[in-house]
Formats: structure tokens, C-alpha cells, sequence
């Protein structure tokens, strides 16, 4: 009984976080303000952290935070500052034929739901109490034993991407 | 829960975030745009991982998410030399390699 009302809150939690979501994100590619923009990316960025709850991933949702909340908005916020976009409206911040992304993304949807309907017409996912818990230390038996090369390799990435961001922005 | 609320949700992200791409000129917000892509296919990855009981998809999406952070960074250092050596961010009027 409990478990059945547990998943009812779990729904409930589902509609409103995507709700909040898909309206974000549509603010996000409409928005006439570049800062408008930024802070509802952060909206759909916090929601995601939060859907990655309802699916018991609390490490990623807390990395999602910090990164992605924290380290990313803060970049791009810097960015706004420094190609000193307008503080406010902007009129050309679209294509001049942006409207071809609306066919392009609608056909996409459909196709990609289709598929998926087809694929998984109701699959349950393990609800409360049925899952085995994946938590941090599984994660991370998995990252430093059979995933160790690929976690190097990531290392050199950022070490790289961050050398490369340097160079890129420094003046001289 | 049904597997396809959560698939279902990052393929609406995932269609919003190819809009943004082909339909915003400002660079800055193209690239906000791909962040919300990265973001649904994370949302997929732990879909699949609770559905198959595995713990890889919560090691992809810490991949995904170390990869999306280092190409903010080297994104937004690229407009910021953009902007310097042209004066402005509009994707549109980047056409030297134009034949």
C-alpha cells in the first residue's frame, strides 16, 4: 500500500517536473533576452536533476547540480558578459529563416516516438522498493575497474579542453 | 513508472534542442541549445539503467556530463575569439569558408 502510494508521487512529481521542464526549454530556443534564456536553462537544468532522482541516480543528480548549475551557467553567464550582448530585448537573435527548424524537429519527434511507443509500449520501470540500489560505491567499482581507460582518457579531455580555453581566450 | 515517460521526455528535449540549433543565430545560445540535448540523452541513460538494474548508464552519464563541461569551455573560449576578431556572435555572418 505504501509502495502504491509512493508511485503515485512519483508521477505526480514526473508530470510537474516535465511540465516545468518542456516549458523551459521552449523559453530557452524563444526567448528574445540572452540572460532570459540562461537563467531558464537553469530551470530545465535543475529539473533534470531532480527527474534523475525519481530514477535513483542521487550521484549524478548532485553532480548535475554542481556542474552543470554551478560550473556551466556561470560560464555562460561569463560569456553573455564578454561578447557584451545587450542587457535586455534582443530583435535578431533568430535566423532569417528559423521556421524550417519547426518541420525538421516536429518529423523528428514523431519519428523518435514512434519508435519508442513500439519498442516499449508499457514497460514498467522497478518501482519503489522492487530496485536493487545502484549507489556511489557501485559507481565507482565500475569506473575504476573495467571503465578505468575510458576515465583517463576523460581526464586528458578536460585537461586538454581547459589548456585549449586558455589559449583560445588569452590576449596577446 | 513507465520507461517511456522518461524516453518520451528526452525526445521532446532532445527535438527543442535541434530546433535551438537551426534556429538561433547567436552563438552563445546554440550552444545552450546543445546543452539541452546532452541533457536528454543523460535523462535515457538512467532510464536504461534502472529498467536493466546496471550501473554503466550512471557511469555514461557522468561521461556525458564531464564531456558537456569541457565543451562549454572550449566553445565559449571559440566565440569569445569570434567576437573579438569580428565584432559580433552572428553565426550568419561567418561565411568565409563560402566558395
Amino acid at each position: 500500500m505504501i509502495a502504491a502510494d509512493a508511485l503515485v508521487a512519483q508521477n505526480i512529481a514526473f508530470g510537474l517536473i516535465a511540465a516545468v521542464m518542456i516549458f523551459g526549454a521552449l523559453r530557452v530556443v524563444t526567448s528574445k533576452n540572452v540572460v532570459h534564456a540562461a537563467l531558464w536553462l537553469v530551470c530545465v537544468l535543475a529539473g533534470a536533476a531532480a527527474q534523475y532522482l525519481l530514477v535513483y541516480a542521487e550521484f549524478v543528480a548532485v553532480t548535475q547540480v554542481l556542474v552543470y548549475v554551478g560550473a556551466v551557467m556561470v560560464l555562460f553567464l561569463f560569456g553573455v558578459m564578454l561578447t557584451r550582448a545587450r542587457i535586455g530585448r534582443e530583435t535578431d537573435l533568430n535566423n532569417n529563416r528559423s521556421w524550417i527548424g519547426i518541420p525538421v524537429a516536429l518529423v523528428l519527434f514523431v519519428a523518435m516516438s514512434i519508435a519508442l511507443i513500439n519498442g516499449f509500449e508499457d514497460d514498467k520501470l522497478p518501482g519503489p522498493g522492487e530496485a536493487q540500489r545502484i549507489d556511489t560505491r557501485l559507481i565507482s567499482d565500475r569506473i575504476f575497474s573495467p571503465y578505468l581507460l575510458p576515465f583517463w582518457a576523460l581526464s586528458f579531455v578536460l585537461l586538454i579542453a581547459v589548456i585549449g580555453a586558455i589559449v583560445l581566450a588569452r590576449k596577446d | 513508472m513507465l520507461i517511456n515517460q522518461f524516453l518520451i521526455l528526452g525526445a521532446i528535449l532532445f527535438c527543442i534542442g535541434v530546433y535551438g540549433v537551426i534556429a538561433r543565430k547567436n552563438a552563445v545560445l546554440v550552444l545552450m541549445s546543445i546543452e539541452l540535448i546532452l541533457n536528454s540523452v543523460n535523462l535515457n541513460l538512467l532510464a536504461f539503467a534502472l529498467r536493466n538494474n546496471d550501473p554503466d548508464g550512471h557511469v555514461f552519464a557522468l561521461y556525458v556530463l564531464a564531456i558537456a563541461a569541457a565543451e562549454v569551455g572550449v566553445g565559449l573560449g571559440l566565440v569569445l575569439l569570434i567576437y573579438r576578431n569580428k565584432r559580433t556572435i552572428a553565426l550568419d555572418e561567418l561565411s568565409e569558408m563560402k566558395g
